[in-house]
């Protein structure tokens, strides 16, 4: 780890601030990439802005159809959360499962999402239930907030606040773990709504993406077998010693039918 | 019958400090004035180092020191040794290139020492690291074990054409030939044994410390075997004399053979500590783990049986090549030569066997021992072969195993391959797996699965292995430049309370409560008033210390002797002390008594009356404490059927492991619930290989798994609660009744867990490990 300043925060304001004067600020959240990531000198910020002492990021609110999670939220409050178990189940299975304990008692929602890992959970249900991202300057809409491989729509000095979810009690996430680290080879995040379904898809390309081709054949038949003649861009996925991009298309279709299994 | 002797569970008198972190481990001890290594390793994996620039280094903030390869030679510190030869068919030994603890002008894998910086903190260090300037003329790489000694490739050492080590035929070639031109049927079989990363949960680390007022250089270390540590350092590689070396191997966090090895690292710390006379730790990141831990396994192997009509097997031909690594680790040739094709035979009457194995160098971290070393790559080649036997031949798996085996009346048995198994009933344990497993009702479970969209298949592995590593005549007729025999010290203190000495090490295995109650079992001293003391030269006799499954096999019976030497001399104690004769004191749990009478005196009386002897034996010297050494007849056989059942997913190649039956043979067990729990973790440790495991080197030698994102060690979810149970057999050659058992799963496992996937695909091999997308290639190819 190279030396950096280091300073604890206790509002949005003073966040914003803070990276504003530094140099090569960062924030961190729960620290669980961000840390390991300076642990082996692979990053070296001349500042880290904790973002722990910032109460009004921590609360989970439900309302108008809507659940609303702060960004400093860990993974396992979210799947301990009465109002999340209730409106939104499949989001709550989602984060009961990242990782392992150690990671969800200290890996945050705004942390996740804000890194974009390419076989992260979160950006899947951020697409799949269609979620806003409200910051301290705008509200991004989900399908507009992932840009590309663990980049996002996020301005140097712009600070994820919370994520809002619209309720969604048919929904289910199905992954299929690397074996090594358990993120997601795949990972599925489907929702049928009252007229349309959404399908939020992680790990199998460069960024999270919304597999349109599964949408348009799960809305004229919502089936597992409407995903079989579904044909996907295999050049457009990730290939690595852990899954090929033959197989990752394949799992995208098997994770599908099962997340259909799974809402009938 | 004593409480807490030979037979039961008791709880683990380590595991007290171990779960309140209260062990002490080489990275806990730190000493005054400490100072911190860092190890500039390459990042390439074969390249000509053209210059070093370390001045500005050296200059940087809180730096001690910076050394080179220059500095080691300059100081006559040896390059580091392979301990055993091997004779390669031209009649010369092995070749073995030069192995710098720091490189000397050329690097040849990635994570090669290069340099260290010496620092009062590991972050200066680590500066200061960044700092030191090398220019490296990369060359061409080769990682790929079967074509590494292939016409063309890039020559990595000049003392090894064709990048090999050694090409080492064994057995009777044209008698196996002749077999094979009359066989009524061939089964051929290639496959992989696919190259690990040992991973134990704690990484190595050294420290040294020399104190210049006694010139003593004391090395707190990871190791396995304190004594060889400082014999090979002392000897070898010139670091101080033995007796001016102390090497503490103080708690061990598990060793599965990656902390039996002399490592750079080790050397280098305990000379740099005299050199700057401070004190010097290191200790391993996971990474360094990944890249410079000594590997596992590596083989290429061809494999073919001769058979007649009813399955007989009646010869096998085996060619392996086995990927070394770079440089020669410290016991790397012995491992696919003396410990890989003497295990050929496995349970089978098979009287004829020829193996050539040609050992090469490839530009990766050296290959080295590693939990079963050689026999769970024997052990996987020979019980996969057996399974397509079968399948060619039309026998179930188990009758092809039953016509087979070696006859319970047959004992002693010569195998082909040099080892003399003494005991062993084969089919017992093969009987008793099936039953445990429930292997009639096994079609019934597979239709069941099959309604669910899933195919289920089941599998077997025979195995015996050869451990209790001893004796010395057999391995320093091999080649092997030490001894292996074991040793032990019992001591009385006078207030009746007993330490035992073990030149043994326990990194995990539990030995400080199964050595206790051997004690119990012999002196009738209570459990807890019994303290084992391992793993600090300057604490214990000389002793080999402990891989190879030998550590009770040998150790113990050094102890059971040691015992015996104090029975005897208490009974003479006890005699003057009760006015009888000496041939009528008899010694029974703990107690001396005078045959027939009701006069006795109790161990810890007699101990007292050696230490305090105002009333002794005329010329009985004082004392109760006696030492002995055993160096056994021949090798522990243990020996067991595993069956695996496994479902897969054929949508994505998943592969759940639903039962795990194991029957092992492993003679008398001191503590069951111990050697429960080393089957356990052997069955963890083989599902890995099998079905998550694989370190991979990509071509141009980078090493691609060097983290837990990308290697997969199994966890809890991965496996079943296993069903263990024995069929044991007494082995004449040891005097305990015991053989070994803390390789014996990862020997059983991985060819059970394959046999079971081959089975439930219905396809002839697929190779380690069995990944979801692999399995899911050969589903789709079944159709």
């Amino acid at each position: 780890m190279y030396n950096f300043s280091f300073e604890k925060v206790k509002s949005v304001e003073e966040a914003v601030t803070a990276i504003q004067k530094a140099e090569d600020g960062k924030f961190v959240a729960g620290g669980q990439t961000m840390l390991p990531t300076m642990k082996h000198r692979l990053a070296g910020p001349s500042n880290i802005i904790d973002l722990s002492g910032v109460e009004s990021l921590t609360e989970i609110k439900a309302h108008n159809e809507c659940v609303t999670i702060g960004a400093m939220v860990t993974h396992r409050s979210v799947a301990s959360s009465p109002e999340v178990l209730r409106d939104i189940p499949a989001l709550a299975k989602l984060a009961g499962n990242i990782g392992d304990p150690a990671v969800r008692n200290r890996g945050t929602i705004g942390g996740s999402i804000a890194n974009n890992d390419p076989a992260a959970d979160y950006p899947a249900a951020i697409i799949g239930l269609g979620a806003t991202v409200n910051t301290n300057k705008r509200e991004i809409s989900g399908d507009d907030f992932f840009t590309g491989m663990f980049e996002t729509a996020l301005e140097e000095d712009e600070l994820i606040t919370s994520i809002s979810f619209p309720v969604a009690n048919v929904a289910a996430y199905m992954k299929f773990e690397n074996p090594a680290s358990r993120y997601a080879i795949v990972g599925v995040f489907l929702v049928k709504l009252s007229d349309n379904v959404r399908v939020g898809v992680t790990g199998a390309t460069a960024c999270v993406h919304r597999g349109r081709r599964l949408e348009d054949a799960l809305n004229k038949n919502f089936s597992p077998a409407a995903i079989d003649p579904v044909e996907l861009s295999v050049e457009e996925m990730n290939s690595d010693i852990h899954a090929s991009a033959e197989y990752r298309a394949h799992l995208v279709k098997v994770m599908t039918k099962r997340a259909v299994e799974a809402c009938n | 019958m004593v409480d807490n002797g030979i037979g039961a569970s008791v709880l683990r008198k380590e595991d007290n400090r171990f779960l309140t972190g209260k062990g002490n481990y080489t990275d806990d001890v730190n000493v005054l004035g400490q100072t911190h290594a860092y190890f500039i390793r390459s990042p390439h994996a074969h390249a000509t180092i053209d210059r070093i620039d370390v001045s500005a280094a050296s200059a940087s903030e809180g730096v001690i020191a910076v050394f080179t390869g220059d500095d080691l030679e300059k100081d006559g510190i040896g390059p580091l040794i392979c301990g055993v030869n091997v004779t390669s068919d031209d009649g010369e030994p092995h070749r073995a290139p030069l192995h710098p603890a720091l490189a000397q002008g050329k690097v040849n894998y990635v994570g090669d020492h290069i340099a260290v910086v010496i620092a009062e903190t590991l972050a200066q260090a680590k500066d200061a690291a960044e700092k030191v300037e090398i220019d490296y003329g990369v060359l061409p790489a080769i990682a790929d074990t079967a074509t590494a000694a292939d016409n063309g490739q890039q020559q990595i050492h000049d003392v090894a054409p064709g990048n090999t080590c050694y090409n080492w035929p064994f057995g009777d070639k044209s008698a196996v030939e002749e077999a094979f031109e009359t066989a009524h049927k061939i089964s051929t079989l290639e496959l992989v044994n696919n190259r690990m990363v040992t991973n134990p949960m704690e990484p190595r680390a050294a420290l040294g410390d020399y104190n210049s007022g006694t010139e003593e250089i004391t090395l707190h270390v990871t190791t396995q075997n304190p004594h060889v540590h400082r014999l090979v350092l002392s000897a070898f590689n010139q670091l101080a004399p033995e007796h001016k070396l102390r090497v503490v191997g103080p708690d061990v966090g598990g060793g599965f053979g990656v902390k039996i090895f002399v490592y750079a690292e080790e050397l280098v710390v305990g000379w740099a500590c005299r050199k700057v006379n401070r004190p010097v730790k290191w200790t391993s990141d996971r990474t360094e783990a990944f890249m410079s831990d000594a590997h596992g396994r590596d083989h290429v192997a061809f494999a073919e049986m001769a058979m007649d009509e009813r399955g007989k097997f009646l010869a096998m031909r085996v060619n392996t090549t086995a990927n070394l690594g770079a440089y020669l680790s410290t016991f790397s040739t012995m491992v696919p030569s003396y410990l890989y094709a003497f295990l050929l035979a496995g349970q089978y009457s098979t009287p004829l066997i020829y193996s050539e194995v040609k050992a090469v160098f490839t530009n990766t971290a050296p290959v080295d021992a590693a939990r079963g070393a050689g026999r769970p790559e024997a052990t996987y080649l020979l019980e996969r072969l057996v399974d397509v036997c079968a399948e060619d031949i039309g026998l179930d798996p188990a009758e092809i195993r039953r016509r087979n085996f070696i006859p319970v009346d047959a004992f002693p048995y010569q195998t082909p391959v040099v080892q003399c198994y003494d005991s062993g009933d084969y089919p017992a344990a093969l009987e008793k797996a099936l039953s445990l497993a429930d292997y009639d009702g096994f079609s019934e479970r597979a239709k069941e699965a099959k309604s669910r969209g899933k195919r289920r298949g089941i599998g077997l592995s025979s195995y015996v292995e050869a451990c209790g590593i001893a004796p010395s005549a057999a391995v320093g007729q091999l080649g092997a430049g030490v001894g292996l025999w074991e040793s032990a010290q019992v001591r009385f203190n006078p207030t009746g309370n007993v330490q035992v000495f073990t030149g043994t090490h326990s990194h995990g295995q539990g030995h400080e409560t199964t050595f206790a109650q051997l004690i119990t079992e012999q002196l009738g001293v209570p459990l807890e008033n019994i303290e084992v003391i391992h793993g600090d030269t300057a604490k214990t006799q000389f002793g080999m210390g402990t891989y190879g499954s030998r550590s009770l096999a040998v150790g113990g019976v050094a102890i059971a002797k040691a015992c015996e030497k104090l029975i005897a001399k208490g009974k003479k104690i006890a005699a003057h002390a009760l006015e009888a004769a000496e041939g009528d004191i008899e010694f029974e749990e703990g107690n001396f008594s005078v045959a027939g009478t009701d006069k006795s005196m109790n161990i810890a009386e007699v101990a007292f009356n050696a230490y305090v002897p105002h009333s002794y034996p005329e010329g009985l010297e004082p004392g109760f404490d006696e030492n002995a050494f055993f160096d056994p007849l021949n090798f522990s056989f243990p020996a067991g059927t595993h069956v695996c059942e496994i479902e897969v997913d054929p949508e994505t190649g998943e592969v759940e492991i639903v039962k795990y039956s194991a029957v092992d043979d492993f003679g008398k067990l001191i503590n069951p619930m111990i050697v429960e729990g080393q089957v356990h973790g052997g069955i963890v440790h083989g599902v890995g290989q099998a079905l998550l495991e694989g370190c991979q080197y990509d071509a141009d030698g980078q090493l691609i798994t060097a983290s837990y994102m990308d290697y997969a060690m199994p966890r809890a979810d991965n496996v079943p609660s296993f069903d263990v149970d024995y069929a044991p057999t007494n082995p004449p050659d040891n005097p305990l009744g015991v053989k070994g058992c803390g390789e014996a799963g990862a020997i059983g496992a991985p060819p059970a867990v394959i046999n079971a996937i081959t089975n439930a695909l219905g396809i002839k091999h697929i190779d380690m490990p069995a990944t979801p997308e692999n399995v899911w290639r050969a589903a789709q190819s079944m159709g």
